[in-house]
C-alpha cells in the first residue's frame, strides 16, 4: 500500500518539484524548518501507520519467480531512436544511472542481437568443437555442464560503447553514452579445459573461429593463445542460466575484449592456422584511422571510467550540498588502481575511494564525497589500471585516431551540473 | 572448414588410448566430417571452405533484384540498412562511406556473409550457385569485376579488393600487454588552463524530442512512478515481430504496402483468416518475386492486433 497523506510536517518533494523554481525553493526552505521543528519536540502530529502494518500482504511464492518492485517498473533496458535500422539487428542499452554495486542484473545487461532473438531449446542445442583437433566432438548441454566449472565477474562492453560520441556530444544520458556495458558473475567452463578434452593442435593451430546459432551464424576470429588462457565457456549468469537475449544455453566470454567476440548462442568452434576475416571483423567492428587504414582486430577494451550519478539527465533536487559522486571504472587490462574526479572540468583532480572488490577485467565501483556551492560545475572520472595506463581526454584520442573510427572511444566524459541542477552531457 | 580433419580423425583414436588424461575427456559425442558438413559454413581468404559452385554476374542480377533490392537498393546503393556499392576512395576522407565495395579486404567475407545471414528474412535460403551469383553482381555493382564475369570456388578468393591493404594490425589493442597509442598523466593540479570551454553540447530541445521526457528514464521516489506504456501500439508491434523489414505502412518495399494489402483483402468475407494462414505458414510471392517466409514466433494475440491494424490500411499512431 501506498501512503496517500504525507505525514504532517514534511513536504513531498513532487509537490515542491511541480512548483514553480522560487516557490519551490521557499517551499524547500519551509520543509526543512518544519522537519527540524519536528525534531525539536514542537508540535507535531504523530506519523501515520500505513495500511501495511495492519494487515496481512500476499501469500508467499506470489511470484514464483520474483519480480522487481512494481514502482521500479521505468528501470528498464531502451534502444536509442533511430540508431538502427531494425528492431533485430539492434542494441537494448543497460540503465546504468539507476545500478548500484557492479553487478547487472540479469533483466537489464545490455543485449546486442545481430539477427534478433533466437529462441534455443537447450536439449536440441549442440556444441560442435573440430579442424585442428585430435579428436573432434559434439557436446551436449549434459555434457557440458558435466565438466570441471569455474565462475568470475567479468564485465562485457561492446566495442561501440560510446561510439556516438567521437565527433560531438550525441547521447542525454548515461544509458546511451555508456549502457554497452554489463557485469556479471559467469559460470561455465574455462575453454582451454574443453580444447584440451579434444586434443587441441597447439603446434600448428593459431586462431579459434566461434559461430552462433543465430540467424546471422555470426563468427568471429579469436587467437588460440587467448582461448587457452582466461575465455569461458557460460552457461550460468549471476547464478542462474544464462537470459535468451544473453546466449542461452550456451556463450562464450572472453574477458577483457570487447563484447562481439563473446559469441552468443555459441554452437561451434573450428581451430585453425590462419584467421578468417569475417565481416565483423572487416567491415565492421575494425577502427578507421585518419588516412583510412583501418585498424583490425582491436580486440582489448583499454581502461576506461564514467560517472554514473550525477549524469547526464539527471535533475539535482538541492541547489548546493552534499552529493555522492558514484561511477564505475575497468580496463581489459586487469585490475583498476586509481579513480580520480574532477568537479571543474579536469583543472584539478582528488582521489576517489574504490569499493571492495577490486577484480581483474571486471567492473570496479568508486565514490566520492562532493559538496556542490551551486555555481555549474564540470564532472569527470578517471581511472588508472595496473598497468599505469591512465584514462585519456576524448581531444588527446582525437589527436591519434580522429574522429571516424566508431569503435573504442573510452574518453574521459564530462557531465556538466548547471545552476538550476539540470545534468547535461557535454565535452571539452 | 579445414582440410586435414580425416588425419585429426586418426590422431583422436591414437590419443583416446593414453591413460592420463583426465575422465572428463571422454564426454561428448565424437564427431565425422560428413556431421560437420551442414554446420561447417565458414569461408577463408584463402578459400579454404568454398563448395564447388558457379554464378555469373548476370544471373546474380536476377537474385538481387529479387532478394536483396528491397533494402539494399536496386543499385546497392541504399543506406537504409548497409550500402554495398560505392564510397571506394573516401575512407580517408571526412564523409567515409563504409561499404562491401569501400572497406572489404577479401571477396570470400562478402560470399560467407551472403551465405551464412542472406537474406535477412530467411538466412541460408540460397543455394551456393546462387552465392556465387550475387556475389558477382554485388562486386560487378562496384565495378570490381566486369558485367561478362562468371566466379567459382577457384577465382573468388582471387578477386582483388580495393581495400586489400586497408587493414592493419600494427597496433596496441591485439594482445592485452600491447602498447597503448594514447597516454594520459595523473596530473592532479592546474591541469587545464582556466576556464575550461565547452566543444560541444546537444542542441536545445533535442533530448525531449527524440527520448520523450527523460524524467522516467530515472528513479525518483518523489511521487508515483513514472507510468511506463507496455502496451504496444499496433506499429510497434509490427516493428518488433520484424514486419517492417519487408513491409512498410504505405510504401511497396521487398513485400507490398500494407495499404496495398488492406485495399485487396479488407472487403473480403475471410480477410483475417486469410491473411493468418499467410502470416502464420508463409507465401509464395503473391505480390512479387519475394516469397513471405513463414512467421512462427507472433504470439497470437500480437497478430491478432497486427492483423486488425493491416486491414484498417495500417494508419500511424
Amino acid at each position: 500500500m501506498h501512503e496517500k497523506t504525507p505525514p504532517r510536517g514534511r513536504l513531498r518533494q513532487d509537490a515542491a518539484l511541480s512548483a514553480p523554481p522560487a516557490r519551490r525553493l521557499f517551499l524547500r526552505q519551509l520543509a526543512g524548518s518544519a522537519v527540524l521543528g519536528a525534531a525539536a519536540g514542537a508540535a507535531a502530529d504523530p506519523l501515520p501507520v500505513p495500511d501495511s502494518a495492519k494487515q496481512q500482504g500476499k501469500p508467499v511464492a506470489s511470484s514464483p519467480y520474483g519480480q522487481p518492485a512494481r514502482f521500479e517498473a521505468n528501470i528498464i533496458r531502451r534502444q536509442s531512436p533511430g540508431l538502427t535500422r531494425t528492431n533485430q539487428s539492434s542494441i537494448a542499452f543497460t540503465p546504468l544511472q539507476s545500478l548500484f554495486g557492479i553487478i547487472t542484473p540479469n533483466g537489464l545487461h545490455f543485449e546486442r542481437d545481430h539477427a534478433g532473438l533466437p529462441d534455443i531449446d537447450p536439449a536440441q542445442h549442440r556444441l560442435a568443437v573440430h579442424g585442428l583437433v585430435a579428436a573432434p566432438k559434439l557436446f551436449s548441454m549434459d555434457d557440458i555442464l558435466r565438466l570441471p566449472s569455474v565462475s568470475r565477474l567479468h564485465f562485457i562492453e561492446c566495442g561501440a560503447n560510446s561510439g556516438m560520441e567521437w565527433g560531438n556530444a550525441a547521447m542525454p544520458t548515461v544509458q546511451f553514452t555508456h549502457g554497452m556495458l554489463s557485469c556479471a558473475e559467469y559460470t561455465g567452463v574455462l575453454l582451454s579445459t574443453l580444447l584440451d578434452a579434444v586434443g587441441v593442435d597447439l603446434r600448428r593451430g593459431r586462431y579459434v573461429l566461434a559461430e552462433g546459432a543465430d540467424g546471422a551464424s555470426l563468427t568471429r576470429t579469436l587467437p588460440l593463445s587467448m582461448a587457452m588462457d582466461d575465455v569461458l565457456l557460460v552457461y550460468g549468469q549471476n547464478g542462474e542460466m544464462l537470459r535468451p537475449e544473453n546466449g542461452y544455453p550456451l556463450r562464450l566470454v572472453v574477458p577483457g575484449v570487447q563484447g562481439v567476440s563473446s559469441v552468443k548462442w555459441l554452437r561451434r568452434l573450428e581451430v585453425g592456422d590462419a584467421p578468417w576475416h569475417t565481416r565483423e571483423e572487416t567491415l565492421h567492428y575494425s577502427d578507421l584511422m585518419p588516412g583510412g587504414q583501418s585498424r583490425q582486430f582491436t580486440w582489448i577494451q583499454e581502461a576506461k571510467s564514467v560517472i554514473t550519478s550525477p549524469s547526464g539527465g539527471m535533475q539535482l533536487l538541492d541547489k548546493g550540498g552534499y552529493y555522492e559522486i558514484t561511477g564505475l571504472a575497468w580496463s581489459g587490462r586487469g585490475r583498476i588502481k586509481r579513480v580520480d574526479v574532477s568537479a571543474d572540468g579536469g583543472r584539478s583532480w582528488q582521489p576517489a575511494r574504490l569499493q571492495e572488490p577490486v577484480l581483474s577485467k571486471a567492473l570496479t565501483r568508486f565514490r566520492y564525497d562532493w559538496v556542490w556551492d551551486g555555481t555549474p560545475a564540470l564532472l569527470q572520472s578517471r581511472c588508472m589500471d595496473e598497468t599505469g595506463y591512465v584514462q585519456p581526454a576524448l581531444r588527446q584520442l582525437r589527436e591519434v585516431r580522429g574522429t571516424r573510427s566508431i569503435y573504442h572511444n573510452n574518453a574521459i566524459q564530462t557531465w556538466q551540473v548547471a545552476a538550476d541542477g539540470g545534468v547535461h552531457n557535454v565535452q571539452v | 572448414m579445414y582440410r586435414f580433419e580425416g588425419l585429426a580423425l586418426a590422431l583422436a583414436l591414437f590419443s583416446a588410448a593414453t591413460p592420463a588424461a583426465p575422465v572428463w575427456h571422454g564426454l561428448g559425442q565424437p564427431l565425422h566430417a560428413e556431421e560437420i558438413s551442414s554446420w561447417d559454413i565458414d569461408v577463408r581468404p584463402d578459400g579454404v571452405g568454398l563448395p564447388a559452385g558457379h554464378g555469373s554476374v548476370a544471373e546474380g542480377q536476377a537474385v538481387y533484384d529479387a532478394q536483396c533490392a528491397g533494402c539494399h537498393g536496386t543499385f546497392g546503393e541504399s543506406t537504409d540498412y548497409l550500402a554495398l556499392a560505392g564510397g571506394v576512395g573516401t575512407l580517408g576522407t571526412s564523409s567515409p562511406q563504409r561499404t562491401v565495395g569501400s572497406k572489404l579486404d577479401y571477396a570470400t567475407t562478402l560470399w560467407d556473409y551472403i551465405n551464412r545471414a542472406m537474406p535477412f528474412n530467411r538466412s541460408k535460403a540460397l543455394s551456393p550457385n546462387e552465392v556465387y551469383a550475387v556475389t558477382a553482381y554485388v562486386l560487378n555493382l562496384n565495378d570490381i569485376i566486369p558485367a561478362d564475369a562468371r566466379l567459382d570456388q577457384h577465382s573468388l578468393p582471387k578477386v582483388e579488393m580495393p581495400n586489400r591493404k586497408g587493414f592493419t594490425q600494427q597496433h596496441g589493442m591485439m594482445r592485452v600487454d600491447g602498447k597503448p597509442d594514447v597516454q594520459n598523466t595523473l596530473c592532479m593540479k592546474k591541469c587545464a588552463p582556466a576556464p575550461v570551454k565547452l566543444t560541444s553540447q546537444l542542441p536545445a530541445g533535442f533530448a525531449t524530442q527524440l527520448y520523450g521526457d527523460l524524467e522516467g528514464h530515472f528513479r525518483r521516489f518523489n511521487g508515483s512512478a513514472p507510468a511506463v506504456a507496455i502496451s504496444l501500439s499496433p506499429a510497434a508491434l509490427a516493428a518488433s515481430h520484424g514486419c517492417l523489414v519487408c513491409h512498410a505502412p504505405q510504401q511497396s518495399k521487398l513485400g507490398p504496402a500494407f495499404v496495398d494489402v488492406a485495399r485487396r483483402y479488407a472487403h473480403t468475407a475471410e480477410a483475417t483468416t486469410l491473411l493468418r494462414d499467410k502470416i502464420r505458414h508463409g507465401g509464395s510471392g503473391v505480390w512479387g518475386n519475394a516469397a513471405m517466409p513463414a512467421q512462427t514466433a507472433v504470439p497470437d494475440q500480437d497478430l491478432a492486433q497486427i492483423l486488425a491494424w493491416i486491414l484498417s490500411a495500417a494508419p500511424t499512431p
